[in-house]
């Protein structure tokens, strides 16, 4: 459930942001198995998204080719103070959301 | 002079051999495997994919195929007028063609995206991008893994 966000606290407007987040999962692919040989189930982040004052700024739909403890870095243009919302969205009805907040001058 | 059961055996012998190699020959080198080329069509439908444009950052050589990084960025002023729609990466030997589809749009300034990827064998990764008027551009990098993901049993 742990995430970490990396979002300027400060920026200029207009200035374009980078914002990069980092989740912990385990993204299990479906296909792998076991010693035994069975088929260990897939269980991963399917979609992320980011909002940014309520609106979409950044949507990822993920693949298991996507490695464990998803990162995803992205830019957007610092436009007013407020507060953006990450959700992270998968398999067995897996969801975890964050937020950070930034002020622009 | 009737046929002897050497040279019979010589004839069909050296047919066979020319037989067989037109269909050695005619099998592509470096196939695009069925599955990525259909991601691709799910993705850009019927429209031409041009080269260039996106570019694709990705070590050659990958030691650990199981966290490769990897960054796509497009060359896109990013007005509301000219932006990138979206990004798609795919690669050609894992078990599935798609890596992740970024959906972006007029308000991210940079047409950048990073994350970190698996990558199941030495292959090809392809990064197409989809611009506001709907035109696809792609590009399409080799990378060798020597371990590769995927594969390793579960403990």
């Amino acid at each position: 459930m742990a995430a970490l966000i990396n979002v300027p606290a400060k920026a200029r407007r207009g200035e374009i942001i980078e914002i990069r987040t980092l989740t912990s999962h385990i993204m299990e692919t479906g296909f792998r198995h076991t010693a035994d040989g069975a088929l260990v189930p897939r269980d991963i982040i399917t979609s992320f998204t980011c909002r940014y004052n309520g609106t979409e700024i950044f949507r990822a739909d993920l693949f298991p080719a996507i490695a464990a403890n998803p990162y995803l870095s992205f830019f957007t243009v610092a436009k007013e103070s407020g507060k953006f919302e990450f959700e992270w969205i998968g398999d067995n009805g897996y969801s975890s959301s964050a937020s950070a907040s930034i002020t622009v001058e | 002079m009737p046929t002897t059961r050497r040279q019979f055996l010589n004839l069909a012998g050296s047919a066979t051999v020319a037989g067989t190699i037109p269909i050695v020959t005619l099998r592509p080198i470096e196939a695009t495997p069925a599955m990525l080329s259909a991601a691709i069509r799910n993705v850009v439908g019927e429209a031409p994919v041009r080269t260039g444009k996106v570019k694709l950052d990705i070590p050659p050589l990958v030691e650990n195929g199981n966290t490769v990084p990897l960054t796509v960025s497009v060359a896109s002023p990013m007005t509301a007028a000219d932006y990138v729609k979206s990004i798609h990466v795919f690669n050609e030997k894992n078990p599935q063609p798609n890596i992740g589809n970024f959906h972006l749009g007029p308000s991210s300034g940079r047409a950048q995206v990073s994350t970190r990827i698996r990558l199941a064998d030495t292959q090809k990764v392809v990064a197409i991008a989809r611009l506001s008027d709907d035109t696809f551009w792609q590009v399409t990098t080799e990378i060798v893994v020597t371990l590769a993901a995927c594969t390793e049993e579960m403990n």
